[in-house]
Order: structure tokens, then C-alpha cells, then sequence
């Protein structure tokens, strides 16, 4: 058994990671959420976001942090771009057919990213990368709470977005009412779009979060959206507020798992929890939606 | 005011309209009328632009709007509370009633909305209050409210008293009467045919897709031959 602080130490880790998760699941939760498909291209944008991330530093000596200003309205306008001009009009507004082009798109992104970066690993080495803020007898990592902090702050700005702002509440009225939004004038694919926009942009807030501390290669992005569906699951299809929770949830459990059952079996309990989700809870833990 | 010229259109292969003529002039209402699956939805998701025609033309204030997008249509004045209501649940009433008026500055807004809780006024009470958390007779107050929101010239009601309560039914025609009093061109869309008939000027009734009746609303209340064969009373 280890001492009480290793254990709180490792959980607190862990739910600040979890944090990071969830700002994936939270744009993965509000596509599902407005669009009602599974976005298969969210992983590849992710790892496009890092790799975004990774270039800004390698050739402009920009840091991680600072590029999330630089890389969040890239991802915005590439992500409005790709439902509006590729998803929607090549999904005929099928259910199927729509997911194999997101897909097809995550293939192509990712086979780009292999030709022009190899399958190699990069990594930022930040002079913060390590350092740990030590609270009491705990010993945090700075750039861990800085991705929590930031998560939050995110969530926050996501929350203001979809209850505050005209466009955020055609949102929510698409989400839930499509005939009657179309009835009082709002532009469904805009809205589509739109949605789409802002789940893209949350991959680049988690990506430069998430630089300081991970890795990425052509295939990071997927093993990270493998977890955040997870989370969607976990925290209800299409509830912001449910990925949030879910996503510290997991990070916790993540954490706990791989301090009592070693590193690389880290992910196990988090497959585990899912699984008993789905068998007893399967409409997700946390219910509202959007 | 609005004028339907041999409309056709349908789903996928199913024609369902199969050349429907109809005119509204300005101030009227209009009763549609017709059982269970004769196309009357149908109808008026073609008038809002929501399903193309296969073939016809609609003009509206003297313009075509049959190419137009349903947001242009709304823009144009043509505003549709449609069966069912289709309020948004997950939504506060305020919030319901702003989407009414998705296009517009915020200061019409704010005045428009200020018109709706004048006229409903159980919306104010409730207006911070989720959608879907309102009676049956409240949501569709809700719905025709939001309707109003963009000041439409004409007002298409899609069974507006369907699942009401008898009481309930009885102040929805009486509120429909004052939208007009008030200048309010009306089409109504309804399956309470004596109720319709003693509000609307003129009316039609639809069977298979196509006009069979139209005339002044006094001539089919009284023609009992009429009443026997298309109305069922
Ligand atoms: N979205 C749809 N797809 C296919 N068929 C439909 C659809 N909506 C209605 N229909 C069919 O069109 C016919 C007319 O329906 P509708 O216009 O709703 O009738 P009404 O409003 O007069 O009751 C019905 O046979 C109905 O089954
Ligand atoms: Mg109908």
C-alpha cells in the first residue's frame, strides 16, 4: 500500500489530466449532440492541432500556451470549412454516409501527417514541462494545473457561447428541434457548421495543453478520442456538462489505475468502468443534455 | 395576399399533393380542411419552403417565394406554427420567443417580445421557465407567440387546438379571432370544422391531394349535403 499523500498526489495528477480529456469529449459531445453522428475525423483533428502546436515552437519559437491563440481560430474556421464545404454536402444528410466521410477524412489527415512527419514521435521540452507546484505535502505538475485551469476557463467561455449568444442558442434549438428552428429562419448547415467549428476549436485549446506534457505522432490523436468517446458515453451522448465530469472522472480512474496496477495498464480501468456503464447506466451517469 | 397556383410535391416517389389551387386575400381567414393524411401538412411545409415542389408556382405579397430558402420566407412575412408545435424544450420560453425573431436587432426584439407577453400573458410568468416543462395549452401559445415574434403578415396554424382541452380549445379560436381583429391574415389548418368554419371567411377542403370544395365558410356550414360527405357531421 502506499502513503496517503503518493495516492492523493496521483489522483489530483489525474483529475487535472482528466480535465485535458474532457475538453476532447466536450467538442466530440456537441457534434453528437447537434449533428446525431459519431465524428470519426475528431482524433485526426486533434492530432493536426498538436502537430499545429509542435511546428509553431520547432519553427517560430512560439510557446505552447501562446500558439492556443494562434491555432484555436485555425482550427475554428477548418472546422466550419470541412462541415460545410465536404461533410455536408458529400453526406447527402445521411446518417451512414456521413460517418464514412469523416472517416475517409481522418484517413487522408492522417496519412498526410505520415508522409510529411514519418511516423516519428515529437516533443515539446518546455523549462516547465516538469516543474511541480508543491501544496502542503503534495507535489503537483505545473503544467498540469495550467491544463486544468485553462479546461475550465474553456468550459466556461463553451457554457457563455451556447447560453448567451444567438448563435449558441440556434445551437441548442438545432440540437433538439431542427424542423422548428428551420420554421423560424436559422440555416441548419450554418448551425451544422458552426458546431462543428467550435468542437474543432476545443481540439486546439487541449492540444497545446496538452504539448508541454504528452507527445504526438501521425496516430496520438486516436488513442486520445478512443478515451474521449468514453467519456461521451460515461457522461451522457451529447451533454457538455456530462463529458466534463466524465472526462475527470476518467483521469482519475486512469490515475488510480495505473498507480495500483502499473503504467501500462493505466487504461484498463478506464475500459473496465465503461463497460460496467454500458451494462448498467447505458443512457451515461450524468444525464442532461446540451 | 397569397396565391397557390397547381402545386404538386410529395415524398420520394409518393406524389401527395397532386395540383392544389388556393388563395388568401389580406385580413382573411382561411379555414383548410380535410381528414387524417390528406396532405394539409404537406401543404404548408411547401408554402414555408421546408419540402420543394415537383411542379406549380406560390406567390406571396406579389412575389414568387416557391425557390426561396424557409429563412427568406419568414423574412417575407410568411410565418407557419406547425402541427405539433415544434418549440424548442430544451430552451427557456424567453429564449424560445428571441429564436422567433433569430434575424433581427436586439431592440425589436426586446419590443416584440414585450408584444407577446402582452397578449400571453402566462409566457411572462414563465418565461424563464424551460420549454418542454409547459402545459399542452401553454406550449402552443408558446408556439404561436414565437410565431408573432418576427411580425408576420400572414400566419399559417397548423391544428392549433389539437390535444387541447375543450376550454382550452374555445379560448385558441378566440385568440385567433383577435390576431385577426388585429389585421392578421390567417391561414388555418384545423380538424374542429365547426369551430373553423364559424371563424373563417372562405374555406377549402382537401381530399387526396387536391381541392375538392372551396367556397364562403357560411355556405359550407349550411350545405348539409356537403357536411355529410366531406366533413362527416
Ligand atoms: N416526412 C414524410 N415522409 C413521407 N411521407 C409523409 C411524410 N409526412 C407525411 N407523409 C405522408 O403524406 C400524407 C399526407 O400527410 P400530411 O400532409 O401530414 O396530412 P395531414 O396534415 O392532412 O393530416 C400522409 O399519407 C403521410 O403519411
Ligand atoms: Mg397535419
Amino acid at each position: 500500500m502506499y502513503p496517503i499523500p503518493i495516492i492523493a498526489e496521483a489522483l489530483i495528477n489525474g483529475l487535472m489530466l482528466g480535465a485535458v480529456y474532457a475538453l476532447v469529449a466536450v467538442g466530440l459531445t456537441l457534434i453528437y449532440g447537434v449533428l446525431h453522428i459519431v465524428n470519426f475525423a475528431h482524433g485526426a483533428f486533434l492530432t493536426l492541432s498538436m502537430f499545429g502546436i509542435w511546428l509553431l515552437w520547432e519553427h517560430a519559437g512560439l510557446d505552447p500556451y501562446l500558439s492556443i491563440l494562434v491555432l484555436t481560430p485555425v482550427m475554428f474556421g477548418l472546422g466550419y470549412a470541412v462541415q460545410r464545404f465536404i461533410i455536408g454536402p458529400a453526406g447527402h444528410g445521411r446518417d451512414n454516409s456521413i460517418l464514412l466521410v469523416t472517416l475517409g477524412i481522418s484517413i487522408i489527415i492522417e496519412n498526410g501527417l505520415l508522409v510529411v512527419f514519418k511516423s516519428d514521435t515529437r516533443t515539446i521540452a518546455t523549462d516547465y514541462g516538469f516543474r511541480v507546484i508543491e501544496i502542503g505535502p503534495l507535489l503537483l505538475s505545473w503544467p498540469r494545473a495550467v491544463g486544468f485551469l485553462v479546461t475550465m476557463a474553456t468550459a466556461v467561455v463553451v457554457w457563455l457561447i451556447l447560453n448567451r449568444t444567438d448563435a449558441g442558442k440556434a445551437i441548442r434549438a438545432v440540437a433538439k428541434e431542427k424542423l422548428g428552428a428551420r420554421l423560424v429562419g436559422i440555416d441548419v448547415n450554418h448551425i451544422y457548421a458552426l458546431t462543428f467549428a467550435l468542437g474543432s476549436a476545443c481540439l486546439a485549446v487541449a492540444a497545446g495543453l496538452l504539448m508541454p506534457v504528452f507527445y504526438v505522432n501521425p496516430q496520438t490523436g486516436g488513442a486520445f478520442v478512443l478515451v474521449a468517446f468514453t467519456i461521451v458515453v460515461l457522461g451522457g451522448m451529447g451533454s457538455v456538462t456530462g463529458a466534463l465530469l466524465g472526462g475527470l472522472l476518467i483521469g482519475v480512474v486512469e490515475a488510480a489505475s495505473s498507480l495500483f496496477l502499473g503504467d501500462s495498464l493505466g487504461q484498463i480501468g478506464i475500459f473496465l468502468l465503461f463497460i460496467l456503464v454500458l451494462l448498467f447506466k447505458p443512457t451515461g451517469l450524468f444525464g442532461a443534455r446540451i | 395576399m397569397l396565391e397557390v397556383r397547381n402545386v404538386r410535391t410529395g415524398y420520394g416517389e409518393t406524389e401527395i399533393l397532386r395540383g392544389v389551387n388556393l388563395t388568401v386575400a389580406e385580413g382573411e381567414i382561411v379555414a383548410v380542411l380535410g381528414s387524417n393524411g390528406v396532405g394539409k401538412s404537406t401543404l404548408n411545409m411547401a408554402l414555408s419552403g421546408i419540402l420543394p415542389l415537383w411542379s406549380g408556382e406560390i406567390e406571396f405579397t406579389g412575389k414568387r417565394i416557391d425557390r426561396l430558402s424557409p429563412a427568406e420566407i419568414v423574412e417575407a412575412g410568411l410565418v407557419q406554427v406547425p402541427e405539433g408545435r415544434k418549440i424548442f424544450p430544451n430552451l427557456t420560453v424567453e429564449e424560445n420567443l428571441e429564436l422567433g425573431n433569430y434575424r433581427g436587432d436586439r431592440s425589436r426584439r426586446k419590443a416584440m417580445v414585450a408584444d407577446v407577453y402582452a397578449t400571453f400573458g402566462r409566457l411572462k410568468e414563465r418565461r424563464r421557465q424551460y420549454a418542454g416543462t409547459l402545459s399542452g395549452g401553454e406550449q402552443q401559445m408558446l408556439a404561436i407567440g414565437r410565431g408573432m415574434m418576427s411580425g408576420p403578415r400572414l400566419l399559417i396554424l397548423d391544428e392549433p387546438s389539437l390535444g387541447l382541452s375543450p376550454l382550452l380549445v374555445e379560448e385558441m379560436f378566440g385568440l385567433i379571432g383577435r390576431l385577426a381583429g388585429e389585421g392578421l391574415t390567417i391561414l388555418l389548418v384545423e380538424q374542429n370544422v365547426i369551430q373553423s368554419l364559424e371563424i373563417a371567411s372562405r374555406a377549402y377542403i382537401l381530399e387526396n391531394g387536391e381541392v375538392v370544395v372551396e367556397g364562403a365558410a357560411r355556405d359550407l356550414r349550411e350545405d348539409s349535403r356537403l357536411r355529410q360527405a366531406y366533413l362527416g357531421l
